[in-house]
């Protein structure tokens, strides 16, 4: 075991730091010492007329991992909670949960694509209002915008909010509901000092899910902000599309610690490994 | 016979089988069993170029088998570089070029092995069309790197030689794509794209060296700046470029960008946006559904590209033979004939008009009017008869090349500009 984790995870990661450190050209990577490719992280920063454009990216992709983050750990919970508590049988348990794999059943191209009739300047949402008399133009904002990445990073990543929330209230024992009830607490008081610390490991797992997919994504922020929204991810991809190697390298390190602090912040909150 | 006994039958079969694959394997003559076996060449390339019923075809021809490997144009590039032993034969473009020749990944085509070679057009030659007018050669003009010094060589040759970098197989002058529907008025230059009266409704392509050289016409049609060389820009004349860029893009010019042929279509057949960079078969795709759309010529000229087949430098033997076949074979006239009813064109022009009915012909390649209905190798209406193609014929389309798809010398500062106007 410690082997395979040396071997396919160590090692490569610290191929990765090695290059980080190199010079390249056109067509290779040349072997050296340098941190000019962690220098282009703040490059344009320092003059008032730079554009401090790398920094900026990784600020708007961490702007999008909050948004998302927040508003996939509501709905979650909100699920999770009608789920393992509102629903009394198992049966529509069962058919609800798989209810929310639907947006996993077709490919994420074909899931982003679907997007366009939907919200597009000729969709479905913009004809029925301007059928309606409620807009006279069609509302541009719906598509190729920072909304519409949000929304499509919530549709697609709310179920890994759903499923360690909803397993940590599943295990929370009823009789502490009745408990709570019976000694003349409201149903918040119940919800904010019974069932949120008790199902706390779920929801810092989902976070931890949902945290570090959209932190590293390279797709939907692409194909749901038109390509015009840049993401770390993105940038990464382009970089080594371009064999800039090192670049890319440099940048990955700088993902990598920025989504380890933040793992590191949330563990802080919650004991996983005693909670487990 | 009876399930069981076939089973029985077929499990004797597979031990024999292994047990002589272990006698073959143990007796050393494992390779020259190998070698009667059928030949599959790994194809590398865009999907755009990958058609099945050309590996169809082919394979009925000549039984050898092709498997595409189809990735995006700069993953081509970086397989090159990367994986060189990973296919056993590549359809780059041109530009690439400037990337992989250094690193001696490829061979020198030897062109005396290829039966037509000096019936290749002149275009990639020496830069001519057919009838000797010269083509803009700004930016990675096949002419510039199509012969190398030597099978083994590095250098590109200034004029030339015996041994080819690439052998063409398709090219087009590429220009924007319009909805003439939804525009309603002639679009005739390249600075129509950030024409505030676009604004939302524009798409610009985001392929770092495909699109700066759209941007560049645009800038240069504005009348902002007239570049030495498009294709090959200083630091400044790229900051101006992609500034001009920026200006527009937080002005809210740009709808969306696009990097996947099929993004294209959809931006163009959903109507989110009117005028873009475009590529010829999306225009073709858009069409098919019934929806107008224009491969509008531009009175600034075309942005040319060219693609061609290149062999790894470790391919020997039969597959060697194999893949020279298959150039052969590409070159032959049934290949140029499919591409040139495709809207393309092709390498070698006789051999595809001998297989091109001369109404297609005269259509495609003479820019007359369709004296029948223009059906694409699918069978799908594409034109009615007496349509004439966008742009008109090779000679008038070619000739009004105005530059090539590029790698620059300042390809990696082009790069991280490009990556600042889409993160603007």
């Amino acid at each position: 075991m410690a082997l395979v984790f040396v071997g396919f995870f160590v090692v490569p990661l610290l191929l990765i730091l090695m290059v980080s450190t190199w010079d390249y050209n056109e067509y290779e990577i040349l072997p050296a010492f340098t941190l000019a490719n962690y220098a282009t992280l703040v490059e344009g920063c320092m003059s008032p007329d730079g554009t401090c454009v790398t920094l900026l990216t990784y600020v708007s992709t961490i702007k999008f991992s909050l948004i998302v983050w927040l508003v996939t750990l509501v709905l979650g919970f909100a699920v999770a909670y009608y789920l393992a508590f509102c629903v009394q049988t198992l049966r529509w348990q069962i058919f609800l949960f798989v209810l929310c794999t639907v947006p996993f059943w077709t490919s994420n191209v074909i899931r982003m694509i679907a997007w366009i009739p939907l919200l597009g300047r000729n969709g479905l949402i913009n004809q029925t209002l301007v059928n309606l008399g409620l807009i006279d133009e069609p509302i541009e904002w719906l598509l190729f915008s920072e909304f519409s990445v949000v929304l499509a990073f919530v549709h697609l990543y709310t179920m890994f909010m759903i499923v360690p929330i909803f397993n940590s209230m599943a295990r929370i024992d009823k009789r502490l509901l009745e408990a709570s009830r019976d000694a003349g607490a409201s149903g918040w008081q119940t919800l904010l000092y019974v069932v949120i610390p008790l199902s706390k490991t779920g929801m810092v797992i989902g976070s931890i899910f949902v945290l570090t997919i959209v932190m590293g994504d390279f797709v939907t922020v692409g194909v749901m902000g038109g390509q015009q929204i840049a993401s770390v991810g993105k940038m990464i991809q382009v970089q080594t599309s371009y064999l800039q190697f090192p670049l890319a390298a440099a940048n990955a390190i700088a993902l990598l610690l920025i989504v380890l602090m933040m793992i590191w912040a949330l563990t802080r909150i919650v004991d996983i490994r005693k909670e487990l | 016979m009876s399930k069981d006994k076939k089973n029985e039958l077929f499990a004797q079969d597979r031990r024999t089988v292994i047990k002589g694959t272990a006698a073959i394997l143990a007796s050393g003559v494992f390779p020259a069993i190998h070698a009667q076996e059928q030949i599959t060449l790994r194809y590398l390339g865009t999907a755009v170029n990958q058609d099945k019923k050309i590996a169809e075809k082919f394979k009925q021809d000549t039984g050898i088998n092709i498997q595409y490997v189809a990735v995006t144009t700069d993953d081509v590039t970086k397989r090159a570089v990367t994986a060189p032993n990973s296919f056993d034969l590549i359809d780059t473009e041109y530009f690439s070029l400037k990337k992989i020749v250094p690193t001696g990944n490829l061979k020198g085509i030897d062109s005396q092995r290829i039966k037509n070679a000096d019936k290749i057009t002149s275009v990639f030659t020496q830069g001519k069309t057919p009838t000797g007018k010269t083509i803009g050669d700004q930016g990675t003009a096949p002419k510039k790197v199509i012969y190398l010094e030597g099978e083994r060589s590095k250098q590109f040759a200034s004029g030339a030689t015996r041994y080819m970098s690439l052998i063409p197989t398709v090219y087009n002058a590429d220009t924007l794509g319009i909805r003439p529907d939804l525009i309603k008025r002639p679009i005739g230059s390249w600075a129509e794209l950030l024409n505030p009266e676009f604004k939302g409704k524009a798409s610009i392509l985001n392929i770092p060296s495909i699109g700066i050289m759209d941007a560049a016409m645009v800038v240069e049609a504005m009348g902002i700046y007239k570049y030495p060389d498009k294709g090959n820009m200083t630091k400044k004349e790229i900051d101006l470029t992609i500034k001009t860029l920026i200006e527009a893009k937080r002005q809210g010019q740009f709808r969306s960008l696009w990097k996947d042929f099929n993004e294209s279509v959809n931006l163009m057949a959903s109507g989110e946006v009117v005028i873009q960079s475009m590529w010829s078969p999306a225009v073709t795709a858009v069409r098919t559904k019934g929806i107008p759309c224009v491969y509008q010529p531009l009175k600034e000229g075309y942005r040319a590209w060219a693609a061609g087949f290149g062999l790894p430098a470790t391919l020997s033997g039969r597959k060697l033979d194999a893949a020279y076949e298959f150039i052969n074979w590409f070159l032959d006239g049934w290949a140029g004939a499919y591409l040139n009813r495709q809207g393309y064109y092709s390498a070698v022009l006789e051999t595809a008009q001998s297989s091109m009915e001369a109404y297609e012909w005269d259509y495609w390649m003479m820019g007359k009017a369709a004296a029948k209905d223009i059906m694409s190798p699918n069978g799908q209406l594409l034109a009615k008869a007496g349509e004439v193609r966008d742009g008109g014929s090779y000679e008038d389309r070619m000739g009004s090349v105005a530059c090539w798809n590029a790698v620059m010398d300042e390809n990696n500062y082009m790069v991280r500009k490009w990556n600042e106007f889409v993160a603007a």
